[in-house]
């Protein structure tokens, strides 16, 4: 339902939240990293910490509407370098339209509406000036379901260095393209056969090409949504692998359903119900001692 | 509600099954029944018009000594073109053939002799001579077309073998039999048709006119609808602001795609014709009508196609940080072209056969020349149908047909076309 509409940057429109906290205003002069007032700590509907250490990304105060659904109300939350945050919760509670406004994605959707302070780095992800094409290169992203393009091999991962002008011949688009295909894991299956069309592969190779796609353009956030719920456990096991690598060099947010991936791969989780974030904390003490009951409710398995 | 017994549902749900097959099978039949019926009229129709037209791929010749007169040809011996252009030609055919038959005397008779040669055979000899002055003067062999109604009787009889004809006398079916017997009148592929203009002799006349005149227009619809129609599908698909103004274009679109043709042909006459001032009969008019023709169907095919990719697609490149236009034309474009192609030759087969815009800008005119350009008058290949189909002549009954056989090979290989390239540039994904 969402996917299939037009992509209309103009129709996103700003506005400022009602009552959040953080207003923009101050952030911006004293500097997102600096700012750790107690108010911003704390979000009023947040159970925990919203804040990371050295954000990357910080939202504030984040709505998104579809139309007359909200579906995502009043969000904060940091999302730290080198950090591994996954977002979970029961089916249509906001956390791939959470992280969709982190590059901008929701763009796409004619009917979505995102308000709130959105910031990449301290800038503004939403601001007039700040250009899309830009943001999404230093935030990649990874589908949930695998969509290499219907080209080569080679030609997948090169396709974002290539429009980027990452290289400036082809020796040093072939080191681009060779570099990511084995931090993605993938280079000793492919590497005889690059020539050969990306949707070739199986399920789980697929979705390591798009990763190596995804980090081809060196982006500083990859932004993964459901990236194995359409794999087997043995390509799943790759992956998560693979999400631990990646994380000594990229922020990472990943939206999973599964709760045991969530505590294998993430340091720190997010739980979502029903467009709010009802809770955010360390992985092991969001498992092992939730303090929201909802959160409890649903990490122990009794719904969702 | 009372719960079944093991038997009694058993028993309900054989007796619902056996409804259910026999619903199924009725089904089967009635879809058989249609498809069979079709492929029966299809194959009526084709019999028809081969039994009605293979024969107009046959032609009788007849061989005669042409003696190029001086007396005749060029009485001054200017050897001024002019001149011999327009000498007598058709003389030197009678000349000859009285030399064959020579007891023929009186005019009636006469009349009939020659018209066992096509009056053709002087414009070839014209030709002939005007091509080479040297031939005046010299003797000459050559296999000259027969008349229409004697080539109508040699080929009805080998077909049906009836030796009278209700068109030839006895004494020119004497004469035929003579030459047939001599070696002097023979049966031969017909180039004259594939090659020749429109005549108003049927052994004169050809479809390569025609033909080239719907080369032409076609040439002219393909250069602008396609491009125009691939572009106004994606700016309308993927770069349009949602508006009311974009409703009320998609909308008439919708309707073009709708309109009868003659009333396309009605508006190139008026903006063409009237407003522009271009040529009456031209293929470049005949090729706009046809561009207003087929340019909704082409949007509407290349918006389906572009539709029908698949947004994981469009996601991915955008993903990767693709700007809108990259993703367009590296992506989106190369999946949706199969299909627009295949909506464009489909269209373009739609315009190649389309004849009711095309007598409204004077492509029905009869032109003997074959056209040369854009500007130069023609008429199509249907219209070509059309005014044969018109003419009173017998010989043209077959050429007619013929006529069609062609369009419709035309129709095969463009059909043929779309589907190949679909099959050949269709990419899974």
């Amino acid at each position: 339902m969402l996917l299939m509409e037009k992509e209309q940057e103009v129709a996103v429109k700003r506005e400022l939240p009602e009552g959040a906290v953080s207003p923009s205003g101050r952030s911006s002069k004293a500097g997102p990293i600096a700012d750790s007032a107690e108010t911003d700590r704390i979000a009023p509907d947040t159970v925990g910490d919203v804040t990371a250490r050295d954000p990357v990304i910080r939202v504030r105060g984040g709505n998104v509407h579809y139309g007359e659904n909200h579906a995502l109300r009043n969000i904060s939350l940091d999302v730290g370098r080198n950090e591994v945050i996954a977002l979970i919760g029961p089916s249509g509670c906001g956390k791939s339209t959470f992280i969709r406004c982190l590059n901008r994605m929701n763009d796409t959707i004619e009917s979505a509406r995102v308000t709130g302070d959105f910031r990449l780095d301290g800038q503004d992800i939403y601001a007039r000036d700040t250009d899309v094409v830009m943001l999404r290169a230093r935030v990649g992203m990874v589908f949930q379901k695998p969509n290499p393009f219907p080209k080569s091999i080679y030609e997948n991962v090169a396709y974002g260095a290539r429009i980027h002008g990452l290289a400036s011949n082809r020796a040093e688009l072939d080191d681009i393209v060779y570099g990511s295909l084995e931090r993605a894991g993938l280079v000793d299956e492919v590497k005889d056969r690059l020539d050969e069309p990306g949707t070739g592969l199986s399920g789980g190779q697929q979705q390591r090409l798009c990763i190596a796609r995804t980090i081809a353009v060196n982006p500083e956030v990859i932004l993964m949504d459901e990236p194995c719920s359409a794999l087997d456990p043995i390509a799943t096991a790759r992956i998560e692998d693979l999400i631990d690598e990646l994380a000594q060099k990229y922020a990472i947010a990943i939206v999973t359903h599964s709760m045991q991936q969530a505590a294998r791969v993430s340091n720190r989780t997010a739980y979502f119900h029903l467009g709010r974030l009802v809770e955010v904390g360390p992985t092991d003490r969001i498992f092992t001692n939730p303090s929201h009951k909802l959160t409890e409710d649903y990490v122990t398995g009794r719904f969702g | 509600m009372a719960i079944l017994t093991p038997a009694e549902t058993r028993r309900r749900v054989d007796a619902s099954l056996r409804r259910r097959y026999r619903t199924e099978k009725l089904f089967r039949f009635y879809g058989l029944l249609s498809v069979l019926l079709g492929v029966g009229f299809l194959l009526l129709l084709f019999t028809t018009i081969i039994a009605n037209g293979y024969g107009a791929f046959r032609q009788s010749f007849v061989r005669l000594d042409i003696q190029f007169d001086p007396a005749v040809v060029d009485p001054e011996g200017a050897r001024q073109p002019d001149l011999l252009a327009s000498a007598d030609y058709a003389q030197l055919v009678k000349t000859s053939l009285r030399t064959i038959f020579p007891d023929v005397e009186d005019r009636a008779s006469r009349r009939d002799l020659n018209a066992l040669v096509s009056s053709g055979g002087g414009y070839e000899l014209q030709r002939m001579v005007l091509a080479d002055p040297g031939l005046i003067g010299q003797t000459r062999t050559l296999w000259l077309p027969a008349g229409d109604e004697v080539n109508l009787y040699v080929k009805g009889r080998a077909a049906e073998g009836e030796s009278e004809s209700q068109h030839l006398s006895e004494q020119q079916i004497g004469w035929v039999k003579q030459l047939e017997a001599s070696g002097q009148l023979r049966q031969q592929f017909n180039t004259i048709f594939f090659t020749g203009g429109d005549s108003r002799e049927p052994e004169l006349a050809g479809i390569w006119g025609a033909t080239k005149g719907s080369f032409f227009m076609l040439l002219v619809t393909l250069v602008l609808s396609f491009p125009l129609g691939v572009a106004a599908a994606i700016y309308l698909e993927e770069f349009a602001p949602r508006s009311w103004l974009v409703d009320v274009i998609e909308v008439n679109i919708n309707n073009l795609a709708a309109v009868p043709s003659i009333v396309f042909g009605l508006l190139g006459l008026a903006v063409f014709i009237n407003f522009f001032g271009l040529p009456r009969s031209a293929p470049l008019v005949g090729g706009l009508v046809l561009t207003l023709m087929t340019l909704p169907v082409i949007i509407i095919a290349s918006r389906a196609s572009i539709k029908s990719v698949p947004p994981s697609v469009r996601e991915a490149a955008l993903g990767v940080g693709a700007s809108k236009m990259q993703m367009v034309f590296h992506h989106v474009l190369p999946l949706a072209l199969p299909g627009m192609l295949t909506g464009a030759i489909i269209g373009m087969a739609r315009a190649l056969g389309e004849s009711a815009p095309l007598l409204m800008i004077g492509m029905v005119a009869f032109i003997v020349e074959v056209p040369s350009g854009f500007l130069s008058p023609s008429t199509a290949l249907p219209v070509q149908i059309y005014l044969w189909a018109d003419s009173p002549e017998r010989a043209f009954v077959e050429r007619t047909s013929a006529a069609i056989m062609v369009l419709l090979a035309f129709l095969l290989v463009m059909n043929a076309a779309a589907v190949w390239l679909r099959s050949r540039f269709e990419r899974r994904w």
